[in-house]
């Protein structure tokens, strides 16, 4: 019992990011018909924001402290980071939560870089083929990875978790099990429902706005919408912003799980694309039960019983489940009749 | 394309040929005339065609052809430890294995199309590049990758560290120390290598070439453009599908040897999806679709990446030592950006520059130019496209 529960922990946070990214790409591919070879880049675009802030925020004014020595001898160097020099324990409250911080940070930037994205490159690609799609927005990617890599450099860049969430938490003990039967650690539990706030936010704003509203009759039938005199190119330019600031808020949540680098976003993205067609093009609901699915399958598959019985289950358990759904039902979990059935 | 006659082809394939076996000295001006970088022309231009065959066809975009690469790889490695250090089993066992691993994932990816297919060949190669690194270990030695070691001396028990070699022992060869590949006694190392390589493309071409011309390739065309107007005529298109996916399969697999060939060593990091996404760059840049376009592709491809990663920033400054000072150092700070290490986002750029403008890649480039200067109007821009 305990240790389905917790394979059931560990593959939610990881299910979190893959149901983000997925259900941006779907936001994409539903509303303006592209599929973004380039989403997993705005992942990792959202990641070295967070990394980012946090250099910022770090960046260290070095003082020598001629009453102390080093072992070596040589002045004591004291390091403060400027904005604890100038801004006292505020300061330190900042650096401390610099990811969380970030939020602030990522979502105008993704807005922008997305908005930038739809209107300078995948505009003019909406009536060439999906094929060239897939390889523009591919170019876009490794062009975006290398400009990061210039910049952060190749190594992945650790960004700490603010110090309240450094430790574990005993689940178990929630749930009427011994204490430290099952213990999580607090970030991933964090991140897990933030990815919830995340999507509900998405969803919410799908089904209760007049733009949602809007945005899915476009999703159904664009070309009505239009006669109606609705100007829906415009509309699914900020969806495609949305899509870019949900990728670019899993990324930059996700720094503390994992130290980004910069090919962190491909490593996503093709999970991603198995993840969308799993839960069926085009279906927002199917992305996001997709992406806990296949997160919680992938650590159960990591269990050393289930590896026992077969080895390497846990390396390829994603794509062979994506190859089964594909050729038992095409049009994925929940797939909508009419989308990408060719 | 019925206009063309058997003799021209005949002319452009010997003009090909020719062109390919004298690149060592052709390229030597611009810096390519060794062999090292001229067989990877060789190699990777053979990959491209052979892609070419399934995407540039038939229009299906196979993210997992690196797989192919992989096992091609693997395969002809495998027939140098435990056969012969003769290259043609090698080459012969690495593409009827590639050949059949193909034809295994073709069956199943080809029941769908579009994107569809593409995500489903990218599960496969990406669950090859896994398991070569996990459960396959004792066929595929993990991250060390699968080496030709010394003949073992006595009984063999681990085969991964003691190769026994059958024929080359039964015919009694001897070897000192680890032995490299060789074409029945003559060593293939340098430009041995090479024009094996070149050979081997000529050869490779022509194939190319016939399929193209043949009614069979006419009928992945006829996919490429209209499957549903194929389909009401009664023809089932998935068994061309599948002779198209498994030949260029077998392409890549011959690719593979030739890399084993000239470094008999093979890893899985050639099996990555990013190495099926670079086989895509090639074909697109040089013109899918052409005959000529995704060798010209590649060779473009590696060369500028042998040239481009060769810079650095010190040999930046010795070019633009005739700037002033800051305009020097805030060009080389910029420029520094593309070369040596940044190598990938000149390609990228250069990628995305091309399926923007140029979607028929360089082959379209140059029949446009050559369009500029003789205006004929007879020949309109589909049968220029042709002449590649």
């Amino acid at each position: 019992m305990d240790a389905i529960l917790l394979q059931v922990l560990n593959g939610l946070d990881k299910g979190g990011a893959y149901a983000l990214i997925a259900l941006g790409l779907t936001l994409a591919f539903g509303t303006l018909g592209i599929v973004n070879f380039a989403h997993g880049a705005l992942f990792m675009l959202g990641a070295f924001c967070a990394v980012a802030l946090n250099k910022l925020l770090t960046l260290e004014k070095v003082t020598l402290d001629p009453t102390q020595k080093t072992p070596w001898g040589a002045p004591l160097e004291i390091r403060t980071p400027y904005v604890e020099a100038w801004l006292g324990d505020f300061g330190k409250f900042l650096v401390d939560w610099s990811v969380p911080i970030s939020i602030l940070v990522v979502v105008p930037v993704m807005l922008l870089i997305g908005i930038a994205m739809e209107r300078g490159l995948i505009r003019h690609f909406y009536k060439r083929p999906h094929a060239d799609q897939i390889l523009v927005t591919f170019g876009l990617a490794i062009v975006l990875q290398e400009i990061v890599k210039h910049f952060f450099g190749a190594n992945p860049i650790p960004v700490p978790a603010p110090a309240i969430f450094a430790g574990s938490a005993d689940v178990g003990a929630l749930f009427g099990l011994p204490p430290n039967t099952i213990v999580y650690p607090w970030w991933r539990l964090i991140y897990f429902l933030f990815a919830l706030v995340v999507i509900g936010i998405v969803f919410a704003f799908l089904q209760l706005t007049t733009f949602g509203m809007v945005v899915r009759a476009g999703m159904r039938d664009r070309e009505t919408v239009g006669l109606l005199g609705i100007n829906i190119e415009r509309r699914f330019t900020i969806v495609f912003g949305i899509a870019a600031i949900v990728a670019g808020l899993a990324g930059a949540m996700y720094t503390p799980v994992l130290p980004p680098n910069y090919h962190i976003g491909m490593d996503f993205l093709v999970l991603s694309f198995v993840v969308v067609v799993v839960g069926g093009m085009g279906s927002l609901g199917g992305a996001v039960l997709a992406g806990f699915l296949l997160g919680i399958l992938q650590s159960f598959a990591s269990m050393n019983e289930v590896k026992a019985i077969i080895p390497g289950i846990d390396q390829i358990i994603i794509y062979l489940v994506a190859v089964v759904i594909l050729l038992t039902r095409p049009r994925g979990l929940m797939g909508r009749k009419g989308v990408m059935e060719d | 394309m019925f206009k063309r006659n058997a003799r021209q082809d005949l002319i452009f394939f010997l003009v090909f040929s020719a062109f390919v076996l004298s690149m060592p000295v052709l390229l030597a001006p611009i810096g390519a005339g060794y062999p090292d970088l001229l067989q990877k022309f060789a190699i990777y231009g053979l990959f491209a065609i052979g892609f070419n065959i399934l995407f540039g066809l038939t229009g299906y975009l196979s993210f997992g052809h690196a797989a192919f690469l992989g096992v091609g790889s693997y395969a002809a490695v495998w027939m140098f430890k435990l056969l012969t250090m003769n290259v043609i089993p090698a080459i012969v066992f690495a593409v009827i294995i590639s050949g059949l691993f193909a034809l295994a994932i073709g069956y199943v990816s080809l029941k769908r199309s579009g994107i569809y297919f593409s995500i489903l060949t990218l599960a496969f190669a990406e669950m090859s590049y896994k398991l070569a690194y996990s459960v396959l270990t004792p066929l595929t030695n993990g991250e060390t990758g699968l080496q030709v070691k010394l003949r073992a001396s006595g009984p063999v028990t681990d085969l991964i560290n003691q190769d026994v070699r059958v024929l080359d022992a039964a015919m009694g060869i001897e070897e000192n120390g680890i032995p490299a590949p060789s074409l029945f006694g003559l060593e293939i190392t340098g430009w041995q290598a090479f024009y094996l390589c070149a050979v081997m493309l000529i050869a490779g071409f022509y194939i190319a070439m016939r399929i193209n011309r043949s009614s069979f390739g006419m009928m992945l065309r006829a996919i490429k453009s209209n499957q549903n107007r194929l389909n009401y005529t009664g023809v089932y298109p998935r068994p061309y599908l599948l002779a198209a996916f498994t030949i260029s399969g077998m392409y890549a697999g011959l690719a593979g040897a030739l890399l084993a060939v000239t470094d008999p060593l093979a890893g899985a990091e050639r099996m990555q999806w990013t190495a099926s996404g670079e086989v895509v760059l090639m074909t697109i840049l040089g013109g899918a679709g052409t005959l000529l376009g995704p060798f010209l592709g590649a060779a473009v491809i590696k060369y500028f990446e042998n040239i481009f990663s060769a810079i650095n920033e010190n040999s930046l400054h010795a070019v633009l030592s005739f700037l002033p000072d800051p305009v020097e150092n805030a060009l080389v700070s910029v420029l520094s950006m593309f070369v040596g290490e940044g190598w990938h986002l000149t390609l990228g750029l250069l990628f995305m520059l091309i399926v923007i403008f140029l979607p028929g890649g360089l082959i379209e480039g140059f029949n446009r130019l050559i369009g500029l200067f003789t205006r004929s109007r007879k020949q309109t821009t589909g049968e220029n496209r042709e002449e590649a």
